[in-house]
This record gives structure tokens, sequence and C-alpha cells, in this order.
């Protein structure tokens, strides 16, 4: 029996709001690192799922596309948090305001 | 031919850049010589020419190179010899030599030397261009090149102030004319699509007779030769030219300048004689102005703008001949008149530095112990313009009253005001050379006057030889393959028309004789006795003040509410209050940017879940209805 599409729909809002809170409210980089990676997957899932109710390949193709953005994004965010690490600031994302002027 | 031609243009043009460049550089003696020389190079090949043309060469219309050329555009600098334009080159590059010889003289002691001869070659440059020109687009260069070099020449002495207000005023003028061309052109090439003469003149036959167009077309161009050629109403920059150096106001009353416009009507005449109401209206501006400015003339007392306003005046006489069919007649003038009136300039010329630049002809008197040569000349010159009988003034004048007379209606009373404008004329002649010149002094003589060195002395005698026999010259004959053949008056009409003006300039003749030389005191009591007549004729009519209030004073009026109000209230406002609308937001917006990553984050989704809203409002998901 097959799953209907709308419940991988509801599965990816949840994924992704819980991202999007966890983002808002967590201080720690590494948290909203991972918060981050949670709202990216709910979209491939989103993605993923609508692709097969289609029965067209496109949104598995923008997956792909999303996964590889994310590690490349990973890898420059992971780098820049060690720096920041390294140079003696407080892991804290709220401490990091040198942007503002 | 057509090597000749652009050498014409060249000689004057190599003189210009020699003393523009080097000028300061090289002694005096060379400076002159150059800058004289080169127009007398310039009347040598202007000489061949006009051999080439009586031995039966055919005109020329040689393109030399096109000049740009955009889709159906394009200007050729091609250069168009005809008898017209010969006999403009020789007049201007002839008697220009003679002026510039002159100045070799008169300038010998100014600053400015080599300035002024490369302003003069200019001058000479630009109207050989206008004249040479076979396209209406190298007309209009040469014409602006004219109003330039009259700007920087009347201005020439530019530490006085009167001088630089002068030029300024030529040169306001000459732009309104200037625009009145360059519309007429614009015109010319919408209905015809062509700018070169020959093209012009075979296609204007397209347009239809006496229509709105060509009309159009015509006195467009009339606002362009009435404002270089000093006509009503744009007449008063004129006499204030006489700010320039005396040779300049020869150069530009007798041999340049004020006669292009002349010339444009003449060559212009295919397009004049396809617009009848337009040629009226050149006759009429023509025939008023020659009265008009006579009148002027009476009442005057500085040398040079007697001479001024008798230079208005027989220009005023050639724009009637020209707008009434009479063209040859009206070139006719224009070359005997600039063999007396340079002749007469230059004559004053040497008066003037006799009294050390004093102009005012009441001051003078007794010149002919002092100043013999001067006094013969000038007499000579003063014999021509009065039309004296065998003098070339005589018959170039009669034929053009003969033709008005001969016309019907309206063009008859031209005449008639003509005929009366050659007694003027006589007048005010004869009562400068008798004020200036008298011998009331003969016995109490004690102002040492001298004549001028012989090299301002050989040229207004040769100028003077002119005088005498350029009416003996067929002039009506050589034009004739552009106009056609002169119309032969009957023997009786000559000889009657010529006794009636003879008659006419006696009466002027013996009018100045009485008043100015007889009997003063009667001049006197005729002054008061005209009262307020005689104040508004030497006051101009009152057209400077005139202009004045109705164009300088608003003008400056507005400038200055623009500057005060506009300036400061409007465009300031406006360009300083969208500076501080955009100062202000800047401070309040930058409040959001707290540089707080999760701030923005929360910002990025409010956004988001917005345009979600949006766009679900749009779709009608939502129970709210946009658009």
């Amino acid at each position: 029996m097959p799953v209907p599409a709308y419940t991988f729909l509801l599965l990816s809002g949840a994924l992704f709001t819980m991202g999007a809170i966890g983002f808002l409210v967590r201080r720690n980089p590494l948290v909203v690192f991972m918060c981050i990676e949670l709202m990216l997957n709910a979209v491939n899932l989103a993605f993923a799922a609508i692709s097969r109710y289609l029965n067209s390949l496109d949104g598995v193709v923008f997956a792909f596309l999303v996964i590889t953005v994310a590690a490349a994004e990973v890898v420059v965010g992971i780098a820049i948090i060690v720096q920041v690490y390294r140079a003696g600031r407080q892991m804290d994302v709220d401490g990091l305001d040198l942007m503002k002027e | 031919m057509d090597t000749l031609a652009p050498l014409v243009l060249l000689a004057p043009l190599a003189g210009f850049l020699v003393n523009a460049l080097f000028g300061r550089q090289l002694p005096r003696r060379v400076v002159g010589w150059v800058g004289a020389g080169s127009i007398g190079l310039g009347f040598i090949l202007s000489l061949a020419i006009l051999i080439q043309l009586l031995t039966g060469a055919k005109p020329l219309d040689q393109t030399y190179f096109i000049w740009w050329q955009s889709g159906d555009f394009n200007v050729p600098f091609n250069l168009y010899v005809d008898p017209l334009s010969t006999l403009m080159i020789l007049v201007i590059t002839g008697v220009g030599f003679l002026i510039h010889a002159y100045s070799i003289g008169y300038m010998g002691e100014d600053q400015g030397y080599s300035r002024f001869f490369a302003y003069m070659n200019l001058f000479v440059l630009s109207m050989l261009l206008l004249v040479l020109s076979g396209n209406l687009v190298w007309l209009i260069i040469g014409w602006a090149g004219v109003g330039l070099s009259s700007y920087l020449l009347i201005g020439f002495w530019f530490e006085r102030t009167s001088a630089v207000v002068a030029a300024r005023k030529a040169f306001v003028m000459n732009t309104i004319g200037d625009v009145g061309m360059i519309f007429a052109a614009f015109l010319l090439f919408l209905n015809l699509r062509v700018m070169d003469y020959t093209a012009i003149f075979s296609r204007v036959h397209q347009l239809p007779k006496g229509g709105m167009v060509i009309t159009a077309i015509c006195l467009l161009l009339l606002v362009g030769a009435v404002a270089k050629s000093a006509q009503l109403p744009l007449h008063t920059w004129l006499p204030d030219a006489m700010e320039g150096p005396t040779p300049v106001s020869a150069l530009i009353h007798a041999a340049t300048m004020v006669t292009a416009g002349v010339y444009l009507v003449a060559r212009m005449h295919l397009l004049y004689d396809w617009a009848p109401t337009a040629a009226a209206t050149v006759a009429v501006v023509g025939g008023v102005t020659a009265f008009f400015a006579a009148t002027i003339g009476t009442a005057q007392v500085d040398i040079k703008r007697i001479l001024a306003y008798s230079t208005m005046s027989q220009i005023g006489y050639m724009f009637l001949a020209v707008g009434i069919g009479a063209y040859a007649a009206g070139m006719f003038h224009f070359m005997t008149h600039a063999f007396f009136k340079a002749l007469l300039f230059l004559a004053a010329g040497n008066v003037i530095h006799a009294f050390h630049d004093d102009q005012d002809i009441r001051h003078m008197g007794n010149l002919r112990a002092g100043l013999p040569i001067t006094f013969w000349t000038f007499l000579i010159g003063t014999l021509s313009i009065s039309g004296f009988p065998l003098l070339a003034g005589f018959f170039s004048k009669d034929e053009i009253i003969r033709a008005a007379l001969s016309a019907a209606g309206s063009e008859f009373w031209l005449g008639v005001l003509a005929l009366i404008t050659a007694g003027l004329t006589a007048y005010y002649m004869f009562r400068l050379f008798f004020i200036a010149f008298g011998w009331e002094w003969l016995s109490r003589d004690d102002r040492h006057l001298h004549e001028a060195p012989p090299i301002q002395t050989v040229p207004v005698v040769i100028l003077a030889t002119g005088a005498v026999v350029a009416g003996y010259f067929p002039v009506a004959n050589f034009l004739a393959p552009i106009f056609g053949n002169p119309v032969e008056a009957g023997f009786t009409v000559v000889l009657g028309l010529a006794a009636l003006s003879v008659v006419v300039a006696l009466a002027g003749f013996g009018m100045a004789y009485l008043l100015h030389a007889r009997r003063p005191e009667l001049a006197v009591a005729w002054r008061t006795r005209l009262g307020p007549l005689h104040t508004l004729v030497e006051h101009k009519y009152y057209i400077d003040e005139l202009y004045d209030r109705v164009f300088v004073r608003p003008g400056f009026a507005l400038a200055r509410f623009l500057n005060d109000r506009i300036e400061s209230r409007v465009i300031d406002a406006a360009v300083n209050g969208v500076a501080d609308f955009f100062l202000v937001e800047a401070k309040e917006f930058r409040l959001i940017q707290t540089g707080r990553v999760r701030s923005y984050a929360l910002w990025t989704l409010g956004g988001a879940i917005g345009v979600v809203l949006v766009v679900a409002a749009f779709l009608g998901y939502l129970p709210v209805r946009l658009g």
C-alpha cells in the first residue's frame, strides 16, 4: 500500500519548523549548523517526495544539488567556527556581531 | 579651376594659422605682410578664376570629400564657383587686401598686432567659405565663423567695457539669425532630402509654389540674412560694432559680413522666386531699413556711426533690389558699395588718427590743408555714395531705383521711398562732409594735423579709383548666366530716372550746404523747430531703449528670479530634500543591522512566511481576496 504524498510533506514541514526554531533559539554555533542541515534535508525530503509523486526526475536533481551545496557550506562554516574558536572568542553566535559596522 | 578654388580658402587659412600660432615670435613687419599677403594671394587666385570664367570655363561644382554621411543625409565639402561667388570673392579678397594693407599702418602701434591680423584673416576665411561653399551646411559654418570673428574683432580692445558689451550684443543678434538659418536648413532637408545647392535648385520646384513650406524656408533664411546684414529689426548691433578698430568696421561694412545676407538671398534666388510672399517681405524690409537708417544718419555726430547707418541704409537698397527680383542690380550695388564704403571708413580712420581718437565731427573741420589726400578721397566717396553722375554709386543705385519704380503695386512705393532715401543719403553724407571737413577755420588753423603715412593713403586712393570707375564694370552681363539677361530699359526712361535721382541728390546736397556750410544758424533754428522729431531721430527712434525694456530687462529679471527663487527654493530644495530624506531613513534602517545572525534569520523567516502568505492569497487558498 503506497504511502500518500502529503505525509511526506507534513514530515518535511515538521522537520523544517524544528530546524528553524532551533536556529532561532540556540546559541551554540555547532547546534545552529545542525539546525541548518535539518532545514536543508527537510527541503530535500519534499523535493524527493514530489519528484516521485509527479513521476519526474527534476526534484531529485535539485535534491542532489542541495546536498552538494550543503556539503560545501559545511566545510566553509566549520572552518570559520574553528578559526573563531582558535582566536579565543566565546562560542556564542550572539557575541559574533563584528559585521555590524 | 577645381584646384584654384580651395587655394583661395587655404591662403587666408595659412595666414591665420601662422599669425595665430607664431605671431608673437615673428617681427611685426612679417606679421603684417603675412596677414595682408595671404589675402592678396587670395585676390590673385580669384582673378585667375575670373579670367577662366571669362574665357569660357564652365561654372564649377566640385566635391572634394564627403564630410559625413548618415542614412540619406550626407554632407559633402563641395565648392560652388559661378559668376556670383566669383564676384563675391573678388570683392572680399580685393577690398579685404586693401583694408589689411591699411591696417599695417593703422594698427602699427597696437599691442595686439598679431592677434589683430589673425582675427582678420579668420574673418576673411569664414566669409570666403560662406560664399564658396556648395551646400547649406558649410554655408552655415562660414556664417557662424563670420559671427565669431566679428565678435572677436568688435571686442578687440577688450579692456574697454563698451567694446565687450558691443561684441556681446553683435554676437547675440547674430545668433538669433543663425538659429533662423539652421531651422531653414532643417526644413529644406525635411522636404527635399538634400543639402547641396545643385540638388536643392533642381528639386525646389517639387514644392508647391508660394506654399507654406517654401515661404517658411525663405522667411527663416531671411531671419538669418536680416541679423547678419543689420536690417530692421535686428540692426542694433551694427552701430555699436563701431567699438572695434576702424579697419574692422571697414571690413565688416564694405567687403564682408553685412553683405552676406544679400548674397544669401541672391544665391537662393530660385527659392525666393518660388515664394513671392517671402521675396516681397525682403523688399519691404530693405526699403524700410534704407529709409529708416538714413533718417537716423542725419542726426548723429559720431563720424563712424554716421557711416554705420549709411551702411545699413545701402544694404537696405540691396535687400530691396534682391527682394523685387533685380538680383543683378543688388549685386552691382554690393560691389560699388564695397569700394566707396571701404574708402569712407579708411579715410575716416585717417581723420580719427589725426584727431587722436576723437570721433565727434563737431570737433573736426578744415581738413583740406592738413590731410589733402584724405580730404579729396573722402569727397570722392561722398559723391559716389550720394549718386553723383558718372560715379559708381550713381549707376548701381539708379538701377535699383529704376527696377523698383518700374514694378507694379506696392513695390512702386518702395521705389519712391528709395528715391527719397537717395536724397537723404546726399544730405547726411554732405552734412558729415561739411562739418567734419569744412573750411571755416582756414584762417586760424594752429592744429598741425598730419596726413597719414603712405601705407594708409595708397589703399584709400586705390579704393577712390574704384569708387569712380566701378560703375562701368558690366556686372549685370557677367551675372547673366545666373539671373538671366538684364531687362533693357528704354534710353529715355534711363535718362529721365537718372535726371530725377540727380535732382533728388542735388536737393539733399543743397540742404546740407545751406544748413551746415552756408548758414549754420539755420540748422540750429530747424533743430529747435523740429523739436521732438529731431530728438526721436537723434536717439535712433529709441529702439535700443525699447529692446532694453522689452527683452533685456525682463530677461535679467527672469534670470534674477530663477537665481534667487527657483534655484534655491525649488531645484536646490528638491535635491537637498531627496538627500535629507535618505539620510533620515538610513538612520532608521540602520537600527535593524544588529550584526546578530539570529535576528537576521528571524527577519528572513518572517519575509519568507510573508511571501508564502501573499502567494497563497493570490492563488486563493486564504479567505482574503487580493488583486
